[in-house]
């Protein structure tokens, strides 16, 4: 087994509604070797996204440590968690969630601007991206120009250009077709393989988990089944 | 400035809304800066006048005339070097719009006190010897095409001859001017020995009194001086500096200060909830977005400059379309009303002044959107896209 890039121990996470506690995960425990390509599928409210949610640095784990590359996340501060995200992971939603009144290519840059990188450097940096996921003729093309799959291959383009060590990916193929679902998740398997990315994605889709490397099965909060 | 293209872009999601309410604001600021500049044009009058000068006008209204006979009591008090007096004539010259003041004054005591109007000997001696003689500003013998010679026709409101004859006819004797550095004047003089013995009432009284103090700096002393010498008299008295009696003389007819400030302050006012209400709308529909901006690692406080900076962009450039409109079209509007407000003009402190305004406003109507969005979890914030 090969080192472990994502390190989860014993986290729990609880909602309170009304005056009702709602249990999501419970002492939920796992490791996600480096390079590794995983599938978290389940039904709805096993707390799938809430553990992707936990694992990208979105939110703090009730309890439980979760260690990523080394550092402890359920411990920084908004500020800091903030500044880990920026650096550390890239995420990649069902809806794209590009942001409308930019191109292709100023929506890849966005993450950078975070950074200390020159304009002409940030949108070298988006050119390569989209390069990557086969769009950089689409650069200045708005996401209502584009298709449901490019507009998918923009928003994996805006993931990557930051070169995190982890991509997050929720339901990335929930809204598009299958032969488009398909090269998305081929796009997923190629920058897990070829570039070393190592993939968390939540799924309900049998055949999307199929590329995954190792698919993992959550229900009321507890890892049921474990795939290789 | 790498934030300003995602402010911009920002700015149009709702193209139209923005144009709108760009437009809104625009017009807000054009108002602010012609307003503004009117507020500051009377002022401006206000300032030009020597502070050596005091001015006593009756105490409770302007409309209350003074004897004539208080001048020689006012010219014996401490401090006074000189004194003269001054009337409102009113009075229409062919047309209302024709707007510009007519005093009767004593001719030669007048331009003694007012030694910064120039003059020639002859045409002032002409002034002080022709009873139907009266003596123009060159801007106002330049407007009408008025030369030497001439007859000026004058229908009188509020001063009628005997028998309720209203019309009365100057003959121009002389055009003065004023000093090259200072607005030029636009006060067309009468002889008073010829106004007052031809109205049919009030005859014997001014409208005014114009007095020099020996020391500037004692004015206040001197001031009190001549006020306590017609205390509790008929006709009390209000000593003052030149600039408080023309303040105190625009107010006659309206604070006009108050006035502007009252209609700035409904416009921004109206323009204030106009704006809130368009920013919190967008904050509402971007709550997708502000969360997506959270997760790719935009921090709280990033998230709140850029919300706040997106407001004071929006006002910021509203209002410099607006101001710049108002300076474009200040010189036309300066030609149309210069016989009111000869200072009408937008200086560049009401153009700083606006930049600070539109700053304030963007704060004001971003604030409360930027706060929620920096309170925004990015988890609540996603689960509601």
């Amino acid at each position: 087994m090969s080192e472990s890039l994502v390190r989860v121990e014993k986290v729990s996470k609880s909602y309170t509604r009304g005056k009702e506690k709602i249990e999501v995960l419970r002492e939920l425990s796992m490791n996600v070797p480096k390079g590794d390509f995983l599938a978290l599928m389940g039904p709805s409210g096993s707390g799938k996204t809430t553990l992707l949610n936990l694992l990208g640095g979105l939110d703090h784990p009730t309890t439980g440590s979760i260690t990523i590359g080394g550092e402890r996340i359920d411990s920084l501060s908004e500020r800091d968690l903030a500044r880990w995200r920026a650096g550390h992971v890239g995420f990649v939603f069902q809806f794209y969630n590009l942001l409308p009144v930019l191109s292709a290519q100023r929506n890849v840059e966005l993450p950078l601007l975070l950074t200390k990188l020159s304009s002409r450097a940030r949108a070298e940096h988006a050119a390569t991206a989209l390069e990557i996921v086969g769009l950089r003729d689409r650069a200045k093309h708005k996401p209502n120009e584009l298709s449901g799959g490019q507009q998918q291959r923009v928003a994996i383009a805006r993931a990557l250009v930051s070169d995190p060590m982890l991509l997050v990916c929720d339901e990335p193929t929930g809204d598009l077709d299958r032969a488009t679902a398909d090269e998305i998740l081929h796009l997923l398997q190629l920058l897990n393989r070829e570039h070393g990315k190592t993939v968390i994605m939540v799924t309900h889709d049998p055949k999307a988990a199929e590329f995954a490397q190792h698919v993992v099965h959550l229900d009321k909060g507890v890892l049921v089944e474990s795939l290789t | 400035m790498k934030y300003l293209g995602l402010l911009w872009a920002g700015l149009f999601r709702r193209r139209t809304r923005t144009v709108l309410t760009l437009a809104s604001i625009a017009i807000a600021f054009l108002l602010f800066a012609l307003l503004r500049s009117i507020i500051d044009g009377f002022l401006g009058g206000v300032q030009l006048v020597g502070a050596d000068r005091l001015i006593v006008s009756p105490r409770y209204s302007i409309v209350d005339p003074l004897p004539l006979s208080y001048q020689q009591r006012i010219q014996s008090a401490p401090g006074v070097v000189d004194a003269t007096m001054a009337n409102w004539f009113g009075g229409r010259y062919q047309d209302p719009r024709n707007f510009f003041p007519k005093h009767p004054v004593d001719p030669r005591a007048y331009f003694n006190m007012y030694s910064e109007l120039i003059i020639s000997p002859e045409q002032l001696e002409a002034f002080a010897n022709t009873r139907s003689g009266t003596v123009v500003p060159r801007s106002l013998a330049e407007r009408f095409g008025w030369k030497i010679g001439d007859r000026i026709p004058i229908e009188a409101d509020i001063w009628p001859k005997p028998g309720g004859d209203r019309l009365w006819e100057f003959d121009v004797v002389g055009i003065y001017d004023g000093p090259p550095d200072e607005a030029p004047p636009d006060t067309m003089l009468i002889n008073f020995a010829y106004f007052d013995e031809a109205r049919e009432f009030s005859k014997g009284t001014v409208g005014w009194f114009i007095v020099r103090v020996a020391d500037p700096n004692a004015a206040g002393d001197v001031a009190r001086s001549i006020d306590a010498l017609f205390a509790n008299s008929a006709n009390e008295t209000r000593t003052s500096t030149e600039a408080e009696f023309q303040a105190a003389f625009l107010k006659q007819v309206g604070d006009i200060g108050l006035i502007m400030s009252g209609i700035l302050g409904a416009v921004f006012f109206t323009i204030l909830l106009l704006t809130g209400n368009t920013m919190a709308q967008a904050f509402r529909e971007r709550i997708p977005e502000v969360a997506v901006l959270k997760t790719l690692g935009f921090s709280n406080f990033s998230v709140l400059g850029l919300m706040l900076g997106e407001a004071i962009l929006l006002s910021l450039v509203a209002a410099l379309i607006g101001m710049g409109i108002a300076v474009l079209i200040a010189p036309g509007i300066a030609k149309a009303i210069g016989n009111i407000l000869p200072n009408f003009s937008i200086a560049p402190q009401t153009l700083l002044g606006g930049v600070g305004l539109a700053v304030l406003l963007g704060i004001v109507t971003g604030i409360f959107p930027a706060l929620q969005g920096m309170r925004l979890t990015i988890v609540e914030a996603l689960r509601r896209n």
